[in-house]
């Protein structure tokens, strides 16, 4: 996924990165894909995913990681085929997704979906038997062997056991994470090869959600599952998926393989998406840079959309949409402080040593100059008292350069 | 954030005894909290953790009065001590027994809540601005309009908002900024104790961490004490002083937050510790806990946890332990038939915290034992190219290293720990 990520745009610009190539070959492909919703008068629209190119490898499991607003759920249900793109192509197997209705029926054969809240995905006036018999019957699978015995391998591969308990079950009579479960085993039932679970957790207790997530990592690894998980937990997406692409505003910002994304972020708003995760483990609150809210989608920033909350923003940043740039092997990152040779006339921050690849950035002779400040954390109408021990005391030096 | 900034020890300002609340009459009531006994320390946080339906938002309301039916307290006392730089006269007052009167004079001038759902907290066709002066204009008479308005003024700017806000209506304001003013009117009267219940959870995670930080700052200047309601315990490890984890109406365990992510005592605090996916080091796979939580209509018999328990014993099916206290300062206490020192304990609920010292007393009183950076250790060589926030880790911090910090003995399972919390520790 990671190389592919931006290959519509790398070719467009002419960069180089997209010499890796990546290593499966993408089952489904988003290819420069663009949602614009239409807003109000006037022809104003929503710039809900803009020009994104996503593939997702056959067996892996890809995470989205954005926030409320990125366009991580449109993303999702373009994939699924509820919604048509503006522009953009659908990839299944390397070939466009077949037209028209018969099409779409078999394109959704290969293709399902898992929705949020299994409160509201499930019909309460039938029972799991009809929520699981109905996807065969609309696909016109005829079933080998009986009904029973398919459904019953419905459930048990979701762990509802014994089957027969669970059939006559209503959505109500279930907890939960087993109505969680009968969604996943709906989308299971015409035989899937992609998976798109749009934040199938997040609306589960918390010692339940991984039960969830340990299924789904269970059929990627049991069946070779091919599964897109869409999440605002960073820290569920570096457990479950194999690849993480990081959406800001309608475009990818990152992506890169899961360990690398969360232990060695390379985008700004991937640092600040971290940084301000949750983390026991993390002494200190780490310091967050980067205030401010994500922009409005009627009027995005030009530029880098994450420019007007960006610490390190040059002047580029806000005239040119920054190309995806490979920093590692297999780990691109849409920021121009990682493109090697920017335009002409373009000012690069100072010390960037601590953030990004630092010989690409050194020897650029105008950083001295347009070095950006650093915001104020917070204003605050109180004196500030300095405690000896308090949480102040230290964090400038200790170095939180980039995060 | 600690109550450093509250002067002396802090004493108790709150405390719950025997709590129970039942929603419904007779034998069809469910017991939603039973027996609940809590203390909330003058200027410290508390955290309550819990999952949907384990009681913790019945708690606080009924601690507060604001129980609805068919809630209904059942028993137990819930005693608010005279606080400082609170016009309500000093001395005890046990809220259940409380009038209206009473009530009316304490509510918000002593005790704030902060409410989840700032959208529906708000009314939506009032300005911003008068819904903060109708607090002022309901609760200090004396303050004329002048003072009202800049008061209000004063309020939005202390949680970050401008005050040209003032005339604006809730839907105008983004979701953070809402749960900013929400804050901003909890702390209007400077309240002694502010209640907030999943104050952030319906927010994006870098609006959180925003609002969080300036809650922070705003509680150790102030020096109020904090309810920290919510269902993420790894955010409350971070945030609180101490943590009460609550399950089917009980509560399991109490301790201060570093002991309990570092040490913790009961079965259920380690399987929800065990349900958060670490942010850094090895991914290992996690188990959290099989099963789903009780209906509380039908609970169990015995320990409410034992059929999710790994730990289960013949007692537990059939009789609800007490709370025995397991620290050595007598700080922290667990619900569990386990801790009752007939028992032998499990290697994973034994292990030795960082305040568990002797001397470390009752955590939340005492200053939060900083929490060792072990991730250093399992920092990828390639860190320090690309620093993630976790290479910007201060250095020196190593407190767990720290031989005067681990009693004797207690160091030979610290790797332990290490390997099945989600601290990634220096073994693997």
């Amino acid at each position: 996924m990671t190389t592919s990520a931006g290959r519509g745009s790398l070719d467009g610009a002419g960069a180089a990165a997209a010499s890796a190539v990546a290593s499966r070959p993408a089952l489904l492909e988003a290819r420069e894909i663009t949602k614009h919703f239409p807003a109000g008068r006037g022809g104003a629209v929503v710039h809900a995913v803009d020009g994104v190119s996503l593939a997702l490898p056959s067996g892996r499991i890809t995470a989205i990681v954005g926030e409320s607003g990125s366009g991580k759920s449109t993303l999702a249900r373009l994939f699924a085929r509820l919604l048509k793109p503006t522009s953009g192509q659908l990839l299944l197997d390397g070939d466009p997704a077949p037209p028209g209705r018969g099409g779409r029926r078999r394109y959704a054969q290969q293709v399902q979906m898992v929705l949020q809240d299994p409160f509201a995905s499930l019909n309460p006036v039938h029972d799991v038997r009809y929520h699981l018999t109905r996807p065969l019957k609309v696909h016109g699978l005829g079933t080998t062997g009986s009904l029973d015995e398919t459904l019953a391998g419905l459930l048990e591969r979701v762990a509802l056991t014994p089957p027969e308990r669970f059939l006559r079950k209503y959505p109500h009579e279930l907890s939960g994470g087993q109505r969680q479960r009968v969604a996943i085993a709906r989308a299971l039932a015409v035989r899937p090869r992609v998976l798109l679970a749009d934040e199938p957790v997040s609306m589960l207790d918390v010692s339940i959600r991984l039960g969830i997530l340990n299924l789904l990592a269970g059929l990627r690894e049991n069946e070779g599952m091919t599964i897109l998980y869409i999440t605002h937990d960073i820290a569920s997406a570096r457990y479950l998926a194999d690849e993480i692409a990081v959406m800001y505003a309608g475009r990818l910002v990152e992506s890169a393989p899961a360990i690398s994304v969360t232990d060695r972020p390379a985008h700004p708003y991937t640092q600040l998406l971290l940084s301000a995760a949750p983390d026991p483990d993390r002494p200190e609150p780490a310091p967050v840079s980067g205030r401010g809210s994500v922009p409005s989608l009627l009027t995005p920033p030009p530029g880098c959309r994450f420019h007007p909350r960006c610490p390190h923003a040059m002047e580029i940043c806000s005239q040119l949409p920054p190309p995806p740039a490979e920093v590692a092997p297999g780990h691109v990152s849409a920021c121009w402080l990682h493109v090697p040779e920017r335009p002409a006339g373009t000012v690069a921050p100072a010390e960037r040593r601590h953030d990004g690849p630092p010989t690409r950035l050194a020897d650029d002779p105008s950083h001295q100059q347009g070095r950006p400040t650093r915001p104020a954390l917070r204003r605050s109408p109180f004196p500030r008292p300095r405690h000896g021990q308090s949480k102040e005391a230290g964090d400038e030096p200790a170095g939180h350069n980039g995060v | 954030m600690t109550g450093q900034g509250a002067p002396g020890r802090p004493g108790p300002l709150i405390e719950v005894r025997g709590l129970r609340v039942d929603y419904g009459l007779g034998p069809d009531a469910v017991h939603a909290v039973i027996d609940a006994d809590l203390t909330l320390l003058s200027g410290t946080v508390l955290g309550l953790a819990g999952e949907s339906g384990s009681g913790k938002s019945t708690l606080a309301y009924a601690m507060t009065r604001l129980l609805r039916a068919p809630g209904i307290i059942t028993g137990g006392q819930v005693l608010l001590h005279g606080g400082t730089g609170s016009p309500a006269e000093a001395g005890t007052i046990n809220l259940l027994a409380a009038d209206e009167g009473q009530l009316r004079e304490l509510r918000w001038s002593h005790i704030a809540v902060v409410m989840q759902s700032a959208m529906h907290a708000l009314n939506p066709v009032v300005t911003i601005g008068a819904q903060l002066t109708d607090v002022l204009a309901a609760h200090r008479v004396r303050m004329d309009k002048t003072e009202r308005r800049e008061r209000a003024a004063f309020l939005l700017e202390m949680v970050g908002i401008s005050a040209d806000n003032l005339r604006r209506y809730p839907h105008q304001l983004s979701g953070g900024m809402r749960q900013r003013v929400m804050i901003a009117m909890a702390l209007a009267l400077e309240p002694a104790v502010v209640i907030m219940d999943e104050p952030t959870t319906a927010l994006d995670v870098v609006t959180q961490r925003e609002i969080l930080t300036e809650l922070a700052d705003l509680q150790r200047e102030l020096s109020f004490a904090v309810l920290f309601i919510t269902h993420d315990l790894s955010l409350l490890v971070e945030l609180a002083d101490s943590i009460a984890v609550m399950y089917a109406g009980r509560l399991l365990e109490q301790a201060a937050a570093a002991d309990l992510y570092r040490a913790p005592r009961h079965p259920y605090t380690l399987g929800l510790l065990r349900s958060f996916p670490p942010l850094h080091g090895p991914s290992r796979p996690l188990t959290g806990i099989p099963g789903s939580p009780p209906d509380l209509r039908t609970p169990p018999p015995g320990c409410p946890f034992h059929p999710r328990c790994g730990f289960a014993m013949d007692i537990c099916r059939t009789e609800m332990p007490p709370a025995f206290s397991t620290g050595a300062g007598g700080g922290r206490s667990a619900t569990c038939w386990l801790q009752d020192r007939a028992h032998e304990v499990p290697a994973e609920l034994a292990m030795a915290g960082p305040g568990s010292g002797p001397g470390a007393g009752p955590g939340p009183g005492g200053t939060r034992p900083a929490q060792a950076p072990l991730t250093d250790a399992v920092q990828p060589a390639g860190a320090a190219a690309l620093p993630g926030p976790a290479a910007g880790l201060p250095e020196g911090g190593a407190s767990l290293a720290d031989p005067a910090a681990v009693p004797p003995g207690g160091g030979a399972s610290l790797p332990d720990a290490a390997s099945t919390t989600r601290a990634t520790g220096p073994v693997s």
